[in-house]
């Protein structure tokens, strides 16, 4: 497949020579032999340039990257040609940390950034940020360098930085790839790739950008078109299907709806608030994004399980594990499972899921048994939902629907006097609980335009703060890869600066030793991030599943801390954060220093600088 | 019914405080040491306060000894079981000792 792919590009390349590229070079290119040499030494526009023509007409802020020589005519087209501008190159020092600042970015901006890669050691060092947004259906467009041409190689590493087909590595975590042949090819494509990757369920795609495409001379007065770009309205669901669900809603009598990577606008986050009031219907969020306030006194969030349990219609929307929604799972010796709702609840799912599944990797989680199934996007749906709904609502449904607005908030009110008590056990504790973490960066943050761009804590950001704003939480990795939260709180950072928003991002010590340069990324581009270090010293989730594993096979229940901490040194991450030349304080163990410590942060941050707090936490 | 419930809320916590009492005599400053070195605070934090996702809170007024005591040989959730071939019953009486003396919270 090798040989023809190639006898097919150069083929190709030659019909594309004949209308772009000078008969020299084109003559030489054909030749059986080595070229000649030439005086030519210069060209005053090169087939970059037009590549860069095409990003900037489909529109991208910022393209991420490392450097790499197999995109070298790119890059100096972006900065020169380019003029730096629209897009920006973002220097990054490391692949991973480029993809995920991309998928950071996206999750604020809704506009996916660019990232260039190396086609081979560059998309290897990106793959695992690749599957995260994949998972987490963000799209990420990613640009390899590459040169296929085997006789214009120079010796050395570009022989090791080829690939016969570069995407392979990746083609079971991306919707779509192209390896162009063509000026004219790489613009169609390049289009087809923005219009692929925005369509519900957005996920990531590649393009190869052929270094002999990107450097060949190209005429001054070429042209090559680019064609237009219209970005498909997401799919809504089929009103026969949204009549039924409608239906099976206003019929029962504790609906609940599951959330999960649902909401990526104002108005979608209006929509579903919108469509449970209508029902008075409890709202699980599941924390894919924001997808339902906090504080709402329908948000059940914090009982989820009990909410469920009740429920005798459960409505999913973009839910990526429905079965896991509605199960529950014993992790010991013998696994069992049993239903975690109660005998012949409905299930309904809405979601893009249905629209796009591949494979190998086993991300789309066990098969749930649903009762109607639409196939579609939940939040381009949500109108026509509501619309349904109130269409069927009697003065005795409402009646209803009232009664039981009334117990949900009840049983929201005692959640949340629970949550407040919780959080005040181990208050003075050291290492800080993560609810004393928590506190006192609501309590320096809450009158802020304030966007938590990562950061977990146990759950007590969304069962402590006000979170009512879809930029207040932007969900997680999707992949459960290690290493996104840093560099995706760069990137929504970055997409946040444009409002002035402050940006915290919740960091975990071992999340941030996979590629803590990003850290400096931050830092050199003037990226406003607030990094609170929830520095637990250990690889925790790791920690829990040995001691499970020891505790099975009851044997060494004090060694789980083998392989699985990160101390003896502890890590002084103040120290990193100040040599990659951030603000930076810590560690700190003693609550009653954390405030004035995160005060003085946040001060940095709104100058428009990076600024990071060690913390040393409690595990969980 | 209300007299009911009352009675059944009294009931309760007669028997927790009776239970509680009743249970052995321990080393708290010893328990905290296993609590540690056997990995509770893994998932129920240093101090018992407990966690969301991974365990609930266990201090400073842990649940009846005896109870205590089964749910950690056998639990019936999704917690790893502590048999005493692995953890004796008198580390257990130092646990729960170490338990019962947590601080409770400031008041609000």
């Amino acid at each position: 497949m090798g040989v023809n792919r190639r006898t097919f590009l150069k083929g190709a390349a030659g019909v594309v020579g004949r209308a772009a590229v000078p008969p020299s070079t084109s003559a030489s290119q054909q030749s059986a032999t080595s070229p000649v040499e030439v005086d030519e030494l210069t060209t005053e526009r090169c087939g970059s340039d037009f590549m860069v023509d095409v990003i900037k007409q489909i529109g991208f802020d910022y393209i991420a990257a490392n450097p790499g020589s197999s995109f070298r005519g790119l890059h100096e087209s972006i900065i020169n040609y380019g003029k730096n501008e629209k897009p920006e190159f973002l220097t990054c020092c490391h692949e991973e940390s480029s993809v995920a600042i991309a998928h950071g970015y996206f999750k604020i901006d809704g506009r996916p950034m660019a990232v260039l890669a190396h086609g081979t050691v560059g998309l290897q060092h990106a793959a695992m940020a690749i599957y995260n947004a994949y998972c987490d259906r963000v799209p990420v467009y990613i640009i390899l360098g590459n040169t296929l041409d085997a006789t214009n190689r120079r010796p050395g590493a570009e022989w090791a930085h080829s690939v016969q087909d570069a995407a392979a590595m990746v083609r079971d975590y991306i919707k779509w790839d192209d390896t162009p042949a063509s000026l004219l090819h790489f613009s169609e494509s390049a289009v087809r790739a923005y219009k692929i990757a925005m369509t519900p369920p957005m996920l990531p795609v590649v393009i190869v950008a052929d270094s002999d495409l990107q450097e060949n001379p190209l005429a001054v007065d070429t042209k090559i078109r680019i064609p237009k770009l219209a970005t498909p309205a997401p799919p809504q669901g089929d009103s026969a299907a949204v009549g039924e669900a409608a239906r099976l809603l206003v019929a029962a009598d504790n609906p609940v709806i599951i959330a999960d990577r649902v909401v990526r606008s104002s108005a979608g986050l209006k929509n579903l608030i919108e469509l449970a009031e209508t029902l008075q219907a409890a709202v699980v969020d599941q924390g894919g994004r924001m997808n339902f306030p906090s504080r709402h006194p329908l948000n059940q969030s914090a009982r989820g399980r009990a909410a469920i349990s009740e429920a005798d219609v459960i409505l999913g929307l973009e839910v990526g594990d429905l079965w896991g929604a509605t199960n529950t799972v014993r992790d010991q010796l013998h696994k069992t499972s049993r239903s975690a709702t109660k005998p012949g609840a409905k299930l309904i799912s809405l979601t893009t899921g249905d629209l796009y599944t591949k494979g190998n990797y086993q991300d789309f989680q066990r098969f749930p048994e649903v009762d109607l199934a639409i196939a579609a996007d939940a939040e381009a749906t949500l109108p026509s939902l509501i619309e349904a709904v109130k269409r069927l609502i009697t003065a005795d449904r409402r009646r209803l629907f009232s009664e039981r607005g009334t117990r949900l908030k009840v049983a929201a009110d005692a959640v949340l006097e629970r949550l407040s008590t919780d959080a005040a056990y181990a208050w003075d504790a050291s290492p800080i609980s993560t609810a004393r973490l928590a506190s006192e960066l609501w309590a320096q943050i809450r009158n802020e335009d304030w966007s938590l761009v990562n950061g977990d804590l146990s759950g007590w950001p969304q069962r402590l703060w006000t979170l009512d704003k879809p930029y207040h939480h932007i969900g997680r990795s999707g992949g459960y890869g290690i290493g996104y939260g840093a560099p995706a709180s760069v990137g929504a950072a970055l997409a946040n600066r444009k409002y002035g928003r402050l940006s915290v991002n919740i960091q975990n010590d071992g999340d941030l030793m996979y590629a803590p340069g990003v850290l400096w990324t931050a830092a050199h581009h003037h990226i406003p991030l607030l990094t609170v270090m929830h520095n637990n010293r250990a690889y925790h989730q790791e920690v829990m599943h040995l001691q499970r594993m020891a505790n099975r096979h009851n044997r060494g229940i004090d060694r789980p801390h083998i392989g699985t901490t990160i101390e003896d040194p502890n890590i002084d991450y103040a120290k990193v954060a100040q040599g990659f030349g951030l603000h930076a304080e810590g560690p700190i163990a003693d609550p009653r220093e954390l405030g004035a410590a995160l005060k003085r942060a946040i001060a940095v941050v709104k100058k428009g600088e990076p600024a990071l707090v060690d913390v040393v936490t409690q595990p969980r | 019914m209300k007299t009911w419930l009352l009675f059944a809320i009294v009931a309760v916590f007669v028997t927790v405080a009776v239970a509680q009492t009743n249970a052995p005599s321990g080393n708290a400053e010893k328990g905290k040491q296993i609590y540690t070195k056997i990995g509770c605070y893994e998932c129920h934090g240093r101090e018992g306060q407990g966690a969301s996702a991974t365990g609930p809170r266990i201090g400073p007024n842990p649940i009846p000894y005896p109870r205590f005591v089964s749910y950690i040989r056998k639990p019936t959730g999704d917690m790893p079981p502590y048999t005493s071939k692995v953890v004796p019953d008198q580390d257990l009486v130092d646990i729960y000792a170490f338990l019962q003396s947590r601080p409770k919270p400031p008041a609000p």
